[in-house]
């Protein structure tokens, strides 16, 4: 039997057949269950993840960009004439020169020089205009120089700051917290997000815990400051956003580079879904609470999907794991 | 004879703070070794067990990613500069 609903059927009442603009395909996104590499756990644990890749702008990131955006509208901050600026290390711009494209801002970044080039491309793509902070200092040293640029021109600048706006969390608290309590129908035992600017975790783990205070919220993050996790920030030895509160927090999560790596090639080759490498790094998270556990529905989030990050490192040890997986099968 | 190493942020609370050194060395592999001695720790955050290279770091000879060099045996001289950075930009 197909899986392709015939014409007209099938479709989620939520997901509409027209649009007056992008910007309402934001949210909704759905929600996958890992199925293979969840092999060998209880079975009564299930993970899922939502897969924000299918924002229109590609990312999770969409949600906040939105939300920051419209409450700088609705505040009177936000005014014609002025222009968006930020930093970010990617998918924050990629989705701001998107609301920007439609809404009709100007759109201004900061990033570090060393972001992914399909990064680069697409927010250049938008009409975005870029400006590259150091590559020796990370998303901080995007941040201070974003800072420069406000402080030297204050009047030009609508700054959403995702860091310290907590319109960031409040579009996860609206959003991404309801849609999942709705897919899972209330019956998510653990969340589990990736820290970059920590909005995911905080907004969404304060809507679930309303509904359920028994729901474990757990942060995601890089095991040491000198790491491959695009997009994740290792709070002890970074500039900590101001809406980030880890007391908030049930458990954080280190992950090692290479582990994240080897589950997004494991996720290819086993789920069939390509991601990044925090994505990876959410999965191998949340298989370690699986296997803590005899009964739960953990849910987690992929941030985007991998197409963007084919130019990075994290394709440079392929080669090795495809030989080293090939051998093991052969093995078997 | 020495050269000039570029430390990114993440790394420089091995360097005491210091945004450059000046290390010993005639190939990244032995630069590596004196990196290491001179400010314990740091090694490990640049190679994998095996005394690779991580594959999510990034090492410059005078602008030139010595993965399309030597690897860790390229060669560099007095004056060179080495800059050590990471293949990402972080959250």
């Amino acid at each position: 039997m197909s899986l392709l609903p015939a014409w007209g059927e099938g479709l989620p009442p939520s997901q509409p057949l027209r649009v007056p603009s992008v910007l309402h395909l934001i949210g909704n996104t759905p929600m996958l269950e890992i199925t293979t590499m969840t092999r060998g756990l209880s079975p009564r644990v299930r993970v899922f993840a939502k897969l924000e890749g299918f924002n229109p702008g590609g990312s999770v990131k969409d949600r906040p960009a939105l939300c920051m955006v419209e409450e700088g509208l609705r505040s009177g901050v936000l005014l014609p004439g002025k222009t968006i600026l930020d930093s970010t290390s990617g998918n924050t711009g990629i989705a701001l020169a998107m609301v920007g494209a439609v809404l009709g801002y100007p759109v201004e970044l900061v990033m570090p020089a060393n972001v992914s080039i399909e990064r680069k491309k697409i927010i250049l793509a938008y009409g975005a205009k870029v400006t590259f902070s150091s590559e020796f200092e990370g998303s901080d040293g995007a941040i201070r120089l974003c800072r420069q640029i406000l402080h030297d021109a204050p009047e030009r600048y609508f700054k959403p700051d995702q860091y310290f706006n907590e319109a960031n969390p409040s579009a996860h608290y609206r959003t991404t917290g309801p849609e999942i309590w709705q897919q899972t129908q209330g019956q998510v035992t653990h969340f589990l997000a990736g820290i970059g600017t920590g909005g995911t975790v905080m907004g969404t783990g304060r809507f679930l815990k309303e509904r359920n205070p028994h729901v474990q919220v757990v942060a995601v993050e890089p095991d040491d400051a000198f790491h491959g996790l695009e997009g994740l920030k290792h709070m002890a030895s970074s500039i900590v956003p101001g809406i980030y509160h880890e007391h908030e927090l049930d458990r954080k999560i280190p992950v090692a580079t290479e582990d994240a790596y080897e589950t997004v090639y494991h996720l290819g080759k086993e789920e069939g879904v390509l991601v990044g490498q925090s994505s990876g790094a959410a999965l191998w998270a949340a298989l370690k609470v699986a296997r803590e556990i005899d009964e739960g529905t953990i849910v987690t989030i992929f941030p985007d999907f991998g197409d963007k990050y084919l130019s990075t490192t994290l394709w440079r040890g392929w080669t090795d794991f495809h030989q080293r997986d090939r051998a093991r099968r052969s093995a078997v | 004879m020495s050269v000039r190493v570029r430390v990114p942020t993440p790394l420089r609370r091995f360097t005491g703070g210091a945004e450059e050194v000046s290390v010993a060395g005639t190939t990244i592999a032995t630069l590596v070794e004196d990196l290491e001695k001179n400010h314990p720790g740091i090694k490990e955050r640049i190679c994998d067990d095996e005394g690779k290279i991580r594959r999510f770091v990034n090492i410059f000879v005078n602008g030139d990613d010595i993965r399309f060099l030597d690897n860790l045996e390229t060669a560099i001289k007095d004056g060179d500069e080495v800059s050590i950075v990471p293949a990402i930009a972080g959250g």
